[in-house]
């Protein structure tokens, strides 16, 4: 397994770069950042569910999603700027709870040689303290345990 | 000053590329403005200034004694902010483990 497949990061003044391989191609990557279902198992911490409220991945269209889970539950919504498969994915992303504070991410993937890939992440907030204050946001059911996934692709496994 | 502040000072100090270059010096041993002003196609004063950003942001100090007042490396401030990249970066980590373990599920 190469080094690079686990994540590199590095923050400017307003954002977050990073970049992570994977050992599956860039259309595999791309649509599992933009088929509803794919999204809802990978994404928001294990131990919670994922509800999708709306989630039209063209470019114009918009995605809202809520992650519950014993915690609480948090709501995030934002659309996409452009979808252009399987290379480049632009998107706002913004928490419900903290209206007037959305971030925009572009996420580029790059086939690499053997069927691997690379996704490139760059995150821009509006200010220093919006990017810090992101990680307390998102990290109020970070620590729960993942479990959902595991027990998800377990059945899958079983069942196939 | 909350550790949010300190972080956003920090990075703010250190979203500068001359900054960065000064810091990666420092770390090899303190040095005088002269010294620091060597490495830079700038002037004296433009070095002065990012050195005066740095030691605001707490990233180094001067010294009060030596008739030089070599620029010192603190080690704190960077270490925090290290921290905070850490998490986050475990954080993307555990997301997209989720995600290699529902891609190798659906690449022959």
């Amino acid at each position: 397994m190469s080094n690079e497949r686990t994540v590199t990061a590095r923050a400017g003044e307003q954002t977050i770069a990073f970049a992570r391989e994977f050992e599956a191609p860039a259309a595999a990557v791309f649509e599992a950042h933009t088929d509803a279902g794919l999204l809802a198992r990978w994404t928001g911490p294990r131990g919670t569910e994922l509800t999708m409220r709306e989630f039209d991945a063209r470019t114009g269209g918009s995605w809202s999603y809520v992650i519950s889970g014993s915690g609480g539950s948090w709501a995030f919504h934002g659309c996409f700027h452009e979808v252009t498969a399987p290379r480049r994915l632009v998107q706002t992303f913004e928490f419900d709870d903290d209206p007037g504070h959305p971030s925009l991410e572009v996420l580029t993937f790059t086939d690499l040689d053997g069927g691997r890939s690379r996704l490139e992440g760059l995150s821009l907030f509006l200010s220093v303290p919006d990017r810090d204050a992101m990680l307390d946001d998102l990290d109020g059911g970070m620590d729960e345990n993942f479990r959902r996934l595991d027990e998800l692709l377990a059945a899958r496994e079983t069942a196939a | 000053m909350t550790v949010q502040q300190d972080l956003a000072t920090t990075f703010a100090a250190l979203g500068d590329p001359v900054r960065r270059q000064i810091v990666e010096r420092l770390a090899l041993g303190d040095a005088t403005v002269n010294q620091l002003a060597a490495l830079f196609p700038i002037t004296l004063q433009a070095v002065s200034r990012h050195i005066k950003v740095l030691e605001a942001a707490g990233v180094v100090s001067r010294s009060r004694v030596a008739q030089t007042r070599p620029v010192h490396l603190e080690a704190a401030p960077l270490t925090r902010s290290a921290d905070w990249l850490e998490a986050h970066r475990r954080r993307l980590e555990e997301r997209y483990a989720r995600l290699d373990e529902l891609l190798e599920k659906r690449t022959p």
